[in-house]
Formats: structure tokens, sequence, C-alpha cells
């Protein structure tokens, strides 16, 4: 039987290839994930859509392609990205009022980077405000929701990239991540999703959250997409002082079915401390593959992670607290009428152009600065920081790779959290460490819970490993492939 | 007042560096551009933009270090200062709290000599200000009000690199203050790292000030004193302060710690803001920009960069030049009317000649309109063709001076100036001679009053027949001519 896949079903790649070969047009590909946008509207994945500007840019890499001009794994695919990552002509607003109408004349090296690659941008996919969140509910435009089931949420903050992705809404999207917004939507939404090791992705035009820790990453239908994307994007740029200058990068030749003798390690106290029994099971039959592949793996304990959520909020929201200063209704972006005075203009533009998580981080982060705290909380949480990656550190001596659960359970419902950080927070507690240390990881489908949504799991390496990752990750999903 | 008191005087100076762009991104620093003409979006503190280190920044702040004897740190890196205001697009400024380039250096200045007339002279003494520390940072934009009641931002300034010198609270008189400023501004200036200009605001020092009586032990509360625009203002508000403090002192009330604000056409200051209420900035390490390293190897190829001082000028040249002490003393103020000095003699022209030059044309013409030396604009080779005219006697002392205002003014080449308007000396003696006979004839009566002995009238017969030459002869070829004429007609 043959099974004839829709255009929108395709991977970034094989959609690529079937360009080159003239099997289909840019602007065809273009015309149809814009359609199966329309299909799938109600999942909210977009702030804002640019369908006049992704035709006239196919035109053009149509023309580069067909001169031989373009010839790389991403030319012709349209993408997403994230809306708060900076777009010259194009609205970004950071899921916030705050922004709704702030259009920049710049744009974040990572999409200028994709552009020239041939890739056409179609539009800005919805998100957690400030990327502050992890359902994709604080969005001022409203939640996105999860493509299994729209009853539950995306995950978050990245939560429109992934659900895009998963729904077949554009190819391959990038997110931001910094605790785990690329990697806990792609778990939630059954995409592959990777935070980079800081600073292999120039940070120039992400709007800030963390700056210590924000990284942008690929989300895509499986690991050679995100491969390919990671070859693009990965790159020194002088713009950004913490970008890093990287020989290794050929992620495209790390899609290598191998994982003999690869050293595995599994955090025991990950799996019996947080996790539900279905997130457990899930992982344990990914380890078990793993060992029936010929990798070595091993259960081992990995101290300090429950002080990873605490230390992560502390400097995240602090660093959130000066970032976001900027936004004050003076330069650009919204103000609120009605201010008698400087202070009150600053006062009630802040007050109505963030929304309550934001507004809460701002004030969590303001605390922990202030004097008489700065030592208690700041400076603390900054010496976790460093304990937490001696910690890693020791581990990836033993361990090339380390598995564990994305998030501790499946997708929560729509509303569930709303309200509740307390219920929230916690379950950041895998993907946060990620941020604290810097290093790469990546977020893998691996099976579904009882109610059908999609469950992940989280490979980790250390600083600069990411072909490791890609190897294992790609090794596993072709397995898979073979099993389903 | 019954009671001895001293004053206890510490600064805070501010410096803007003279780099050609800014301290975290590639837009100019020239100052008076049209408003927001000089902004990219980094140093308009636009949404995902990031923050990029000058390197001319650090070794301007290096050098300035090794000039006051300061340990430049190995490892320095940057932290943000929160607060909000519209001049700071950011809402907050990206500064060094923590970890400070450069620590514990000292300059030396000349204090003592006689401060009043009937003073005796105890002659003049150095003594060190110890350097707290000096940090680099950015500027902030300005904030225009207009006569509608808007208020608008100019970001030109923003982002400008500043340097800030905190110093110990070494000083004890408005006249150390000012010696010790006047010792930065030298240092900077000769490094090249600033222009220093307290008008311009290329300077600037906030006055920590408190009073205490003479033999205590602890330091009294002090205030900052800001808006200080001029040594004058300076001088007036240390008076000031330290009389208000002195009279709280008398009248058994406290000294408020609190930043006051100086008011120059009121000669009297005003309190800002209290302890109580001083804003807290909430100061962290800035994570968009990584520390910055400096080895020994950096520190010494700053440190072999370093121009030669002013000391080391002033022996050099009492060495070379066969001009007066005083000269030296006054060339050597400025490293540019120094280097003017060199260039041009470098070209020939004899040090006395060019020496006179700088000492009695140009800092008359800086005085007259209230210049500094810096802003001298004539090249070398300009005014070694004036002086080499006037060797030459292509042009007498008059019209030198005239071409010298000119050249001042555009630094126009003088020979083509004189070529052009015609102002070369009348070398003709047969030319000369029917002027002198035509001024003779028109001047009977000062012809009469000579030879009934009033040789005086030559001067008079003299400046008419510069007059008649419209001053492009020399007076004293005229004077001799005169001279002989009156005789043969005797």
């Amino acid at each position: 039987m043959i099974i004839s896949m829709q255009i929108w079903e395709y991977t970034a790649v094989e959609l690529s290839e079937r360009i080159k070969r003239g099997e289909l047009t840019v602007a065809e590909a273009v015309e149809a994930v814009f359609d199966r946008i329309a299909e799938t509207r109600e999942l909210n994945c977009y702030i804002t859509l640019e369908k006049e500007a992704a035709l006239k840019r196919a035109e053009q890499v149509q023309e580069k392609i067909n001169a031989g001009e373009l010839a790389g794994p991403l030319a012709g695919v349209p993408f997403a990205v994230k809306d708060n990552l900076c777009t010259r002509g194009i609205r970004t607003t950071c899921g916030s009022k705050m922004l709704e109408n702030y259009v920049p004349f710049y744009s974040a090296e990572a999409v200028e980077r994709l552009e020239e690659a041939g890739a056409v941008l179609i539009g800005k996919t919805n998100m957690d405000e400030f990327a502050m969140g992890s359902t994709s509910e604080t969005s001022y435009f409203g939640a996105a929701k999860n493509p299994v089931n729209p009853d539950y949420v995306p995950g978050g903050s990245s939560g429109g990239s992934a659900a895009a992705v998963a729904v077949g809404a554009c190819p391959f999207s990038l997110g931001s991540d910094t605790g785990g917004s690329i990697r806990q939507p792609a778990s939630h939404c059954g995409v592959v999703g990777l935070k980079p090791t800081y600073g292999s992705v120039s940070r120039y035009g992400l709007v800030a959250h963390g700056s210590s820790l924000d990284q942008i990453g690929p989300l895509s239908k499986d690991v050679r997409d995100c491969a390919a994307v990671m070859e693009v994007i990965c790159a020194y740029d002088s713009k950004d002082s913490t970008s890093v200058q990287r020989e290794d990068t050929n992620f495209m030749d790390a899609l290598v079915e191998d994982v003999k003798g690869m050293r595995i390690g599994v955090p025991s106290n990950y799996l019996d401390d947080a996790a539900d029994e279905e997130v457990k099971a899930a992982i344990l039959k990914a380890a078990e593959m793993y060992a029936g592949m010929g990798a070595v793996v091993e259960k081992f304990k990995l101290p300090l992670t429950e002080y990873g959520v605490p230390a992560y909020y502390t400097i995240a929201s602090a660093e959130a607290s000066s970032n976001l200063e900027r936004f004050d209704g003076v330069k650009y972006g919204w103000r609120s009428e009605g201010a008698q005075d400087m202070h009150s203009m600053y006062k009630k533009t802040r007050s109505a152009g963030f929304g309550a998580e934001v507004k809460r981080r701002i004030m969590l982060g303001t605390f922990v600065l202030s004097a008489g705290y700065y030592e208690d909380y700041y400076l603390q949480a900054l010496k976790v920081r460093r304990l937490i990656k001696n910690t890693f550190e020791e581990s990836f001596k033993k361990y090339d790779i380390i598995l564990t659960p994305v998030s501790p359970k499946a997708a929560m419902k729509l509303g569930e959290s709303m309200g509740h950080p307390l219920r929230l927070y916690p379950a950041d507690v895998y993907t946060v460490t990620a941020n604290l240390t810097g290093f790469p990881a990546m977020s893998i489908p691996c099976g579904k819970d009882s109610k059908g949504l999609p469950i992940g799991m989280q490979l980790m390496a250390g600083a600069f490993q990411e072909k490791k990752l890609i190897q294992a990750a790609y090794t596993y999903e072709q397995e898979r492939l073979r099993h389903v | 007042m019954s009671k001895q008191y001293e004053t206890v005087i510490g600064l805070e100076v501010h410096v803007e560096l003279a780099t050609k762009t800014k301290i975290f991104c590639g837009c100019s620093t020239e100052f008076g551009g049209a408003p927001n003409t000089h902004t990219c979006p980094v140093c308009m503190g636009m949404p995902g933009t990031l923050p990029v280190m000058n390197r001319q920044v650090v070794e301007y702040a290096m050098a300035v270090g090794l000039a006051t004897n300061c340990q430049i740190m190995s490892y320095c890196a940057f932290d943000r200062k929160n607060y909000f205001y519209p001049d700071n697009p950011q809402n907050y400024q990206i500064s060094q709290l923590y970890r400070p380039i450069c620590r514990d250096g000292y300059v030396e200045i000349q204090v003592g000599g006689k401060a009043k007339e009937d003073d005796t002279d105890v002659g003049l003494q150095t003594k060190q200000i110890r350097i707290h520390e000096i940090h680099m940072e950015e500027d902030a934009g300005k904030l225009i009000h207009d006569e509608e009641g808007n208020s608008l931002v100019d970001y030109n300034r923003a982002g400008v690199p500043l340097i800030e010198i905190v110093s110990e609270p070494d000083m004890r008189s408005a006249e150390e203050v000012i010696a010790y400023l006047e010792k930065l501004r030298m240092l900077i200036q000769y490094i090249g790292a600033s222009d220093c200009k307290l008008q311009e605001g290329s300077m600037r020092a906030d006055v920590n000030l408190s009073v205490r009586e003479v033999g205590a032990k602890e330091f009294g509360i002090r205030t900052e004193m800001k808006n200080l625009n001029s040594f004058h203002s300076i001088t007036n508000a240390i008076a000031s302060e330290r009389e208000r403090q002195i009279r709280l002192l008398e009248n058994g009330e406290e000294v408020v710690q609190e930043t006051r604000r100086w008011d120059e056409d009121k000669e009297m200051s005003f309190a800002m803001r209290s302890k109580e209420d001083a804003r807290d900035y909430r100061y962290f390490p800035e994570p968009d920009l990584m520390p910055v390293h400096i080895d020994a190897d950096w520190v010494e190829r700053v440190r072999n960069s370093l121009p030669e001082f002013r000391e080391a000028k002033i022996a050099r040249y009492k060495q070379t030049y066969d001009i007066p002490d005083y000269d030296i003393e006054l060339i050597t103020d400025s490293k540019h009317l120094a280097d003017i000095f060199e260039a041009t003699v470098e070209l020939g022209a004899p040090a006395k000649k060019v020496s006179n030059w700088l000492m009695t044309e140009t800092l008359r013409i800086l005085k007259e309109r209230n210049l500094d030396a810096e802003d001298i604009g004539f090249a070398p080779k300009n005014l070694a063709a004036l002086i080499d005219m006037t060797q030459r006697q292509v042009i007498n002392s008059t019209v030198a001076k005239e071409v010298f205002e000119v050249m001042f003014e555009s630094d126009t080449d003088p020979v083509a100036y004189v070529e052009e308007k015609g102002l070369g000396m009348i070398n003709d003696e047969g030319a000369l001679l029917r002027t002198i006979e035509q001024v003779l004839e028109d001047n009977p009566k000062s012809v009469e009053d000579y030879y009934n002995g009033r040789k005086r009238a030559v001067g008079f017969l003299v400046g008419q027949a510069m007059k008649a030459t419209g001053g492009k002869a020399d007076p004293t070829s005229v004077r001799k001519l005169l001279e002989q004429k009156l005789q043969n007609s005797n």
C-alpha cells in the first residue's frame, strides 16, 4: 500500500531535497504550510503570520536554488520562530501587551543565518509572556494548545514553536530555552528539541529573559532536522560577547546509528523522587533499549538536584528583573495613557503592560537583588550553581550521556496551573540544571501516557558535546521507528 | 567661632574617554551631532541587543591607572546598576562595582607656599593624594525639556565611555582639590585619553566633604556635592559647604548624610536626597559581558605606550632648548602645546622664536577667547613658515601678528595668505623714498618740530609713512631712511 504523504508531513531535510529535485517549488511548500496553519488555527500556534513576505521570499530562494547558489539541507524550507526573536520589519511581541506593536529594524543573528541558508520565515510563534512560564498560557495573545489534545497545554514557554512543528504548521522552528523552554514543550508535543551549549548560538536579537541561561535552539520533527538546523545557527558572532568560536559544527556527521560502548548514566534519584509512574516506565524502557543496542547503561545518584529549582528561579528572576527594566513606555512599545508625571507613567505602563507571571518574576528578582538580600539569595544561588556545575562535570567524567525525564509528567490540562506557580516551578527540576551548567541537553519523544499524551526523555552531555547527543538520539530514534 | 575646624575632602571624578566609538557599540562619540543621530539598537537599549566591550576603553583606563600609580587588576568585570530614568535607555547602567580595573593608586600634588601675603612662606611641599579605585562605565543620554512642556531624550551621549576615579578623603582644602584635579587633567591629557573639559562635561567632579575639629580622629558626617562645572564652582561650593556644616555643628545640630546640588547662580547648594531615601541600585554582575583578563604583557604594552609626562619633558627641555624655565613651565602645561612647540622646532624654527609665539600671541588669544591650549588648531608647519617669513624679513612683525590671527582662526597657510593679500614688505628703496618725501611734504609742522630739536617728531612721521605703505614696510628701514632724509635736507 502506498501512503501518499502531505507536503506538511515532510521533515525539513526531505522537503528541501524534494524542492531541489524539482518535485515542488518553494512557493508550493509555503502555500502547503499556510493551508495546514489554517486547518490547525484553533491551536493558536502563531501570534503573527507573514504569508505575503514569505511568498515573495520563496521566489527569491527558488531562483537561487535553480541557479545552484543554494544547495544546503534547509534551502527552500519554511520555518517559524518564537516571538521573542527579533525579526526585521515583523512585529516581535514576546507574547506581551508591552510589545504588541513593536517592530524591530534588526533581526536575530540565528534568524539571519537561517535566511542566508535559504530557509523561508513564515511567522512568529506563540509563547509564554517574555518566556516566563511552562504552559504557553501566560501569552497576551491567548494560550497555545497541545496538538495531541487541545484541552491540554503544549508546554512552554516555546509552546507555539513545539505545537506548530508537531502539527505540521511548520517543518521546523526556533525556540529559546532558559530553564527548559525548548525541551519541555518538545516533550509535551512529541517533537525533538535541543538546548545547545551556552555560547553556541548567538543571543543577539533574542529578547533576554535570563541572560546567563538563555540559549536559542531548534524544535524539529526528527533528529536529522535538528542537526541540520544546528549546523546553520551554531556560529561565532562578534555581536554577542558570550559567543564561542567552535570548530565541531558539522552536526549532520553525527547522524550515525551506533551507541556501542557509549556510557549512559541514569540518575536513580531523578526517577524515584518526582516522576510519575508512566514517565518513569518510559525512561526505563529507553534505557533498556540503549542497553540492548550495546550502550553501557548504569544507574547512579546525581546529588544537589533539589537545589536546582530554587537556584534557577533566583538567578533567572534576578536577571529578568533587570532585563525587563527597558520596557518603560519611553522609547518603544506600549505606553499607558493618563500619567501625570514620569513616575506615574512608569508605574501605569508597567502595571498594565505586563501580565501577572511577569510581574511576579520581576518582584522576585528585584527582591533577591535588594540590599540586605543580595548575599543571602542571589550570591547563595550563584554558589549553588557552581556546585551543581561541579557535580555534572564529575558525572560526565563517568558518562558520555545522562538520561533523564524532561518533565515529571506529561502535559497538564489548560488552566490547571494558572495562578499556582508553586505547582508549576518544581516541574522544571530536570531541565534547569542544563541552563545552570550551560551544558547541552536534548528532548526526544520516547512514549505516550495512558491519555495518549507524549512523553519525552532528556539526553544531557558535557559542554560542546552536541554531537554525542545527536548520535545517541538518532540511534534511539531509528531503533524506535523499527519497533513502532 | 572658637573651635578650629578641618575640612576633609574626597573626590569622585568622571572622565569621558576620547575613543572614536562608544563603549559597547560602534556608534560615534562625537560631540554635538543632531539628536539621536549617533545611535544604534545597542545604545538605544532596544530589545535583544547586546553590549560588546571596546578594547580601547580598557587600554585608556589602564593607562590612566598606570599614570596614577594604581595596581592594574588582572581580572575585572562589569556590573549592572539598576535605576529608572529616561536618559538611561536600558534603565540600568553598565559599570564596575565589585571588580574595578584599577585599585590603590596615588598622585602627587604641590601644596603650601604662601597662601596669603602675610603668611610665612614654608615653600612648596609634595603631598600624596591616594586613589581608591578607577572603574569603567557608560555615560547616559541627555534630557531636553522644550517650551511646550515635553521632555525629549537625546541618546547621542548614551554609551560614551567614562572612567570614574575615586580618591581617598585625603584633601584638606579647595587649593588641594584644584591641584589634584589639575594633576589628573594633566596626566589624562598627556595620555590623550580625554580632553578633560569641565565646562563641556568631559570631566566632572563630585565633592565628598565633611568637617571635624582639628585633632579629631574620626571623620565627620559627609555630604556629596554634584553639578560642579568649573574650578570656580568647586572652590565656591567647598567654601559654602564647609561653612554650612560648621554652622550646623556650632548650633549643636547634626550634618545629614545626603547628596546636594550646587547652584552656581545662587552660590548655594540644595539637598537632593538623603541617605534614607538613597536608591538601592541592586548591583549584580553583568551577564552579557565576559570578565576582562589583563595579563602582565598587556600591562607592559600599555606602560610602554605611555607618553613622556610633564616632569620628564621639563627636564629634557631644560637640556635641549635655550629658552627660559618660565616658558618651559607654561609650554609643558599642555601636551598639545608642547607637541606644537617640538614639531615647529623640528621644522627648523629657532626654539626661542617658537616659544615667543606660543607664550605671547597664542596664550593671549586663548585667554581672550576663553579657550584651552587643547583648542589650538594650527599646524606646526604653518607656524614654522610664519617664523621663517619674519626672519627673512618678508613681513614685518605687525603684519606677522595679523597673519597669525588668521592662521589661528583657520589654520591658513601663511605664505599663500601673505602673497594673496599682498602683505609682503616693500623692499624697493626708491618707492619707499618717494613715500617718505610725500610724508615730509604733507607734514611740514612735524618736520619743523624736528628741526626745532623735538626729535620725537620722527616717531609720528614713521607712523605716517607706515600708514602710507599699508603697514607693509619695515619700520626700522623707514626710520633710517627718514632720518637720513631729514639730516640731508638740513
